[in-house]
């Protein structure tokens, strides 16, 4: 294995790999879900995750807006559109 | 078949994005040629590229130690301008939006652990919203996050009580803060050269005075920012109950 593989293959690397895959968990469960309110907290985990990434990646200024938007608000207007509208994707009315 | 339509536009924009890849330039080389700034009347190039000259000068320029926050609001200004008036119109839109909504059912009173805890712990989000803009040029941080935070106090004391609203002046910080913005950009045409150009005293970088005009607009901005995203929430709420 060569100089620069071994380099990337560190463990900055393996945690930005990690934290990456644990991202995208979140999001593809967004989309399968049928229930929009566990929708709504999967996004709010992959902000936080995400701004958790940001700041390894040396960006503070973004990680503290996706921690305050992305996590907090956003969550909180879906959950009241959720609450106006119905909590099921597919049309079943089912509070 | 939707489906497979959806499969197909998503990995068009897949191989886009992995197709930016190509166009990065390495890292810490800034000053390969598309980064030279070339006037577009008499296609003088200039002797520097842009990022170099960020990261060299920004600190004695504008006197800001957060060089993100020197190009967000002394280089960049005019965009920030716009930023912020995309916001207003968000906030415009819901307002209008939710006007003609009727008012919903009644909610029931939350309980004393939340009532109580968000007494306690308001204070103290209110403060760190105001040190993210006030410190803006100092820390990581700025008008949005700060003014985004501000608004997440807001909207935790509107959780634990039913009754609690804004009152209508908030709008009234509102346009106080982006007249403010103006006002300052305004300034900088009259005193200086050009719109929100720094008339003030740099001062020393690193100290909480200092920087002229990049923390007033930041001020400004949280204000803003947060007293539109918290009459955002109060909207919501008053159409939800």
């Amino acid at each position: 294995m060569s100089w620069e593989v071994r380099k990337m293959i560190d463990m900055f690397g393996l945690i930005l790999i990690l934290l990456s895959i644990f991202t995208i968990i979140p999001a593809i469960m967004a989309v399968v879900m049928k229930d929009l309110l566990s929708c709504t907290i999967a996004l709010a985990i992959m902000s936080l995750i995400l701004s958790l990434y940001f700041y390894l990646l040396q960006a503070p200024d973004v990680a503290i807006a996706e921690a305050g938007v992305g996590a907090c608000l956003t969550t909180a207007l879906f959950i009241v559109a959720i609450r106006a509208t119905e909590r099921y994707e597919g049309g079943e009315n089912e509070d | 078949m939707r489906k497979l339509a959806g499969i197909v536009i998503a990995g068009i924009f897949f191989i886009s994005m992995m197709m930016l890849f190509y166009h990065l330039p390495a890292s810490h080389d800034l000053s390969s040629n598309e980064y030279y700034y070339r006037n577009p009347i008499n296609g003088s190039v200039a002797n520097e590229s842009i990022p170099e000259h960020y990261i060299k000068y920004t600190k004695n320029e504008t006197g800001a130690v957060n060089a993100v926050t020197a190009i967000v609001v002394e280089y960049r200004g005019f965009d920030t301008l716009g930023e912020v008036t995309v916001l207003f119109t968000a906030a415009t839109g819901v307002s209008f939006l939710l006007s003609l909504a009727v008012r919903g059912r009644k909610r029931e009173e939350a309980n004393l652990i939340l009532k109580e805890g968000s007494k306690l712990v308001l204070p103290f989000i209110l403060l760190t919203g105001a040190y993210i803009f006030i410190h803006g040029h100092l820390t990581p941080g700025g008008g949005f996050p700060g003014g985004s935070v501000v608004a997440s106090g807001f909207l935790l004391m509107m959780l634990a009580y039913p009754k609690f609203f804004m009152k209508d002046r908030i709008s009234w910080f509102e346009s106080a803060a982006g007249t403010a913005f103006v006002v300052i950009g305004l300034l900088g045409l009259v005193l200086a050269t050009s719109f929100l150009q720094n008339f003030i005293p740099v001062g020393t970088p690193g100290q909480l005075v200092s920087a002229g005009i990049i923390p007033l607009i930041y001020i400004a901005i949280g204000f803003k920012v947060g007293s539109e995203l918290s009459a955002i929430v109060n909207k919501m709420k008053e159409v939800q109950g």
